[in-house]
């Protein structure tokens, strides 16, 4: 099973974004144990290039990350020929349940590997660089995520058998079965709007609010929603924004939305959920910070960029959610 | 004149606690005047270079403080450095340092490439440079077809296109005829008179005795004999 | 973005400036890439030639075993077999392969029916009566036959046997008939002694395609002695067969790009006295470290893409127009007597993509580290004239 080309290119660049970390980590270890931001000597200052290295590395691994992500979901696509009653990649990842996991880890390095860019950013810009010594201790545990990531990879592809049977996004989501995915198919897709629009909806409000009034109490309700709306919009995909989107009652699958025979509405779709998430995390966790004025500032600066980042990422989410319950033939509650 | 740029007991020293340890500057102060023309005297091994990368942000001291605009930026990070000297600095070599496989344009404009300032206000900064230093008919050419003087020029076009409050020239002069050394301190003292401030490392006496000068600082074996205070 | 626009093309004329560095790291970049994407485009187009023509094909195919071995089926079966629900028509089919030992070459013989209209891709016309065959481009050439000409094969018994060629299968249908010869029944039967009531295997078609694999298994159950194949089985086994292929030439064409990664790794760490006496003037009138490695970096990219862009076409040009005979031999298979088959262009934008990332990811990180080393050139080296 591992020689496809695909599954090829995605150990690839794993392994190689591990070693990369690996060694970004490591060097991070010693310029924590060594970091003296009021000195002016010879070792400091190498260890403050050190610095531009690792941020490079890590942009860069963000990137491939990405890409990632995308080739894994269309590997998983690409093979499910070989596996009986797959027909599509929610049938692959049924065939070696690993795969959830896999994808799951995916989603978790998405947003630890941003965070950590927009923390690095920050310290950067700041002349007393106040994080230092946390992001490089957190770039450690970044390190053991995308090793992780890795293992599940390497695990769930090698551990598939084409000729097991497995079952499809049809039986996944299907009324009959008793697994998460088809309790989440299975949610009164009434109900679910409506608690899915008004969460969102108070969502876009406290985004507002916090962009008028600055107080960190609001920051830290945008944080608690955001958390709690990523999977309440995760399981509204499969709840009912699939079935606008394929105009099929039964149809619960999200991935068939990123393919070309759906205009790849995905793509967008699950970018303006992601990003709208994450920069509304930020503001919250901002203030999780060690306190210092450099910082304080700098945050000040940045977080209208923030807030409206994620307002409008958000919306792009909503806006493409939306427009198929109005604009298409398709009709949920007549059945 | 309000200080522009100020050093406090400033030591440097290279390949610190190393068998070829050197110390190049020993316990430097000096003050500059906002639109001072200063020039660093001594020979050669004498300290006026080090200095000057001190004063234009180029290496931190080792000890001290330096102080540029009244801001201390002796422990700034790197990235700052480079910022203060893109913003505050024009910098003119002793070699030029003219990147011979571009055009005049190119050279002229390089400083600005980083900035977030748009090319169409590159263009008619440079523009307006290559007017005013006589050479925009040259502008297309590579610079390795241009004269001495002419290459001279483009360096000092370089060194204005981000209209700095400051010129360093380090050993300005040490590759031309009295000709063309005339010629560079005459746009050096317009320069100087828009209120500019220029700080010029030398041993040439042409240079320290040219009207230019206000102030003569003298430096031997990393410390300044004389003319410290103006 | 107005300043990473403006570095990017700083990084362009850069790389115009220094041409032989640059266009030896291109070549081959793009050789690699040309290599890796061969394969790639070749199995994939062979892959969808493969299952086009499979698709077509029986839903389930009967066959029966032996001593784990493949052996004539009873031709009886058939008739029990159409009797399950859901059954369309059941067909015993009459075919061998024949190795011609005097040409060296494989053919495959099959039975028809006599009362078999005559088929636009059948030039003459199809076999109607014993002692006449209808034959294949490939087989008329090895045996330098024409219509009217008489073909000669060795039976079972080591008997000489001719038959009249009566049609000739066209060149365009090649891809299933070059190597087919067309019998009566019983002049199969005949060349290779098979017992009347039994055939080679049994194609059954069945009406729902999501009910084959119920009919296969109840088939199965009647006659234990059967291997039922089905049709999804084939093409999940051509897949299979493809895609390991393809990813065992890509592994083995990993050891190239190993040896491109530590080629790009010296090439960009062997930065030149001029590159770097640029980098240090740079420093000096204001670029930042994290400036100089945008640029670097974006050089790198531009490389990259360039190289990919490059490779692609050469891959396609070598596969699409010249037909891979670099590669062909080896993912072709073991018949002997090729079509000359012309490659459809089928390209798939998802494997272009894993090459993609097979190849850029490994050359950028190869050259991250370099691009940082001078990147770090001290603004003072040019002041002090190093």
């Amino acid at each position: 099973m591992m020689l496809h080309p695909g599954i090829l290119a995605l150990i690839l660049g794993s392994t190689i974004s591990l070693i990369l970390l690996f060694y970004a980590s490591a060097l991070g270890l010693i310029i924590m144990a060594h970091w003296d931001s009021t000195s002016s000597s010879e070792e400091q200052l190498l260890l403050e290039r050190k610095t531009y290295l690792i941020s490079t590395i890590v942009g860069m691994i963000l990137g491939f990350h990405l890409f990632s992500g995308l080739l894994f979901l269309y590997t998983i696509d690409d093979i499910h020929p070989l596996f009986v009653g797959a027909m599509c990649g929610t049938g692959t990842l049924n065939a070696n349940p690993i795969g959830w996991l896999a994808l799951l880890s995916k989603g978790v390095i998405f947003f630890a590997a941003s965070l950590w860019i927009i923390v690095n950013s920050l310290d950067q810009t700041c002349e007393d660089t106040p994080l230092v010594r946390y992001k490089y201790a957190a770039l450690s545990v970044l390190f053991l995520l995308f090793g992780v990531d890795l293992l599940l990879q390497i695990s769930y592809f090698s551990g598939l058998q084409p000729q097991k049977i497995t079952s499809c996004c049809g039986s996944l989501f299907g009324a009959g079965s008793t697994n998460v995915a088809s309790e989440l198919a299975a949610l009164a897709p009434g109900k679910t709007m409506w608690f899915f629009y008004s969460t969102a909806v108070s969502y876009l409000g406290t985004i507002l609010l916090c962009l008028t009034y600055h107080s960190w109490f609001l920051r830290i309700i945008l944080l608690v929603q955001s958390l709690f709306l990523l999977p309440l919009s995760l399981a509204s995909i499969v709840s009912f924004i699939s079935l606008y989107i394929y105009q099929i009652p039964s149809h619960h699958c999200p991935f068939d939305m990123i393919q070309k025979n759906y205009y790849f509405i995905g793509y967008p779709l699950y970018i303006g959920l992601f990003a709208g998430i994450l920069f509304g995390l930020v503001p919250g966790l901002s203030l999780l910070l060690p306190k210092a004025e450099s910082l304080e500032r700098e945050i000040n600066k940045r977080e209208r960029r923030w807030l409206i980042q994620a307002f409008l990422f958000f919306s792009l989410f909503l806006t493409i959610s939306t427009w198929p319950i109005f604009s298409g033939n398709f009709r949920l509650f007549a059945y | 004149m309000p200080p522009i740029i100020k050093t406090q007991q400033v030591n440097k020293y290279y390949n610190r606690h190393r068998a070829d340890e050197v110390r190049a500057l020993a316990d430097v102060s000096l003050t500059i005047s906002q639109g001072e023309a200063l020039a660093l005297n001594g020979a050669s091994g004498s300290g006026k270079t080090t200095l000057l990368s001190l004063i234009g942000g180029m290496a931190r001291p080792t000890s001290g403080t330096v102080s540029i605009l009244d801001k201390e930026v002796s422990r700034l990070p790197e990235r700052f450095l480079a910022d203060i000297r893109r913003q505050t600095f024009g910098f003119i070599f002793q070699q030029l340092n003219l990147i011979r496989d571009i055009s005049v344009l190119e050279n002229i404009q390089l400083p600005l490439y980083p900035s977030a300032i748009p090319i169409a206000e590159m263009n008619r900064r440079a523009e307006e440079i290559l007017t005013r230093l006589d050479i925009s008919t040259k502008a297309r050419l590579k610079v390795s077809a241009l004269s001495g003087g002419e290459q001279q020029r483009v360096a000092i076009a370089r060194a204005l296109i981000n209209r700095p409050q400051i010129i360093i020239a380090d050993e300005p002069t040490a590759h031309l005829d009295s000709s063309l050394a005339g010629e560079l301190l005459e746009i050096l003292s317009e320069l100087n008179r828009e209120g500019k401030t220029v700080v010029l490392a030398t041993h040439d006496p042409f240079v320290s005795s040219h009207r230019l000068i206000d102030r003569i600082v003298r430096m031997r074996d990393g410390r300044i004999i004389g003319g410290a205070t103006g | 973005m107005t300043r990473l626009l403006k570095i990017l093309e700083y990084s362009l004329c850069s790389l115009a400036r220094r041409k032989f560095k640059n266009f030896s790291i291109i070549i081959i970049y793009s050789f690699t890439i040309a290599a890796l994407a061969s394969i790639l485009l070749l199995t994939h187009s062979l892959k969808e030639i493969a299952i086009n023509v499979l698709v077509d094909g029986p839903d389930i195919v009967v066959q029966r075993l032996a001593g784990g071995r493949h052996d004539p089926i009873p031709v009886h079966y058939a008739q029990d077999i159409a009797k399950l629900p859901g059954v369309g028509r059941v067909n015993p089919r009459l075919w061998g392969y024949y190795y011609d030992s005097l040409y060296q070459t494989n053919y495959t013989i099959l039975a028809v029916h006599q009362d078999l209209p005559s088929l636009e891709m059948v030039e003459g016309r199809m076999v109607a009566a014993n002692g006449e065959c209808t034959v294949g481009q490939g087989v008329a050439k090895a045996q330098n036959a024409e219509i009217g000409d008489e073909l000669l094969l060795i039976n079972s018994t080591g008997v000489g046997y001719s038959c009249e060629i009566n049609g000739m299968f066209k060149a365009r249908s090649n891809l299933w008939t070059n190597d087919l010869i067309l019998f009566t029944e019983k002049d199969l039967q005949g060349f290779f002694a098979m017992p009347a009531g039994l055939a080679t295997d049994i194609t059954v078609e069945v009406f729902n395609p999501r009910e084959i694999p119920l009919v296969a298994e109840k088939i199965k159950r009647l006659f234990p002695d059967t291997r039922p194949v089905t049709i999804n089985e084939i093409l999940h086994t051509y897949e299979s067969v493809f895609n390991w292929r393809s990813g065992m030439m890509l592994t083995i064409f990993a050891s190239s790009l190993i040896a491109f990664s530590i080629l790009a790794w010296d090439k960009a760490t062997g930065i030149s006295g001029e590159e770097k006496r640029e980098i240090g003037i740079l420093k000096a009138i204001g670029w930042d470290t994290s400036d100089i490695l945008t640029l670097k970096l974006s050089e790198g990219s531009v490389i990259s893409i360039t190289s990919f862009l490059l490779g692609i076409s050469v891959a396609y040009i070598h596969v699409f127009l010249l037909g891979a005979p670099l590669l062909v031999p080896v993912l072709k298979g073991w018949s002997v007597l090729f079509p000359p088959l012309q490659l459809a262009p089928y390209i798939d934008m998802y494997q272009i993509f894993a090459l993609a990332f097979l190849t850029i990811v490994p050359y950028m990180a190869s050259t991250v580290l370099p691009a940082w080393k001078s990147a770090i050139t001290d603004p003072e080296s040019i002041m002090r004239g190093w």
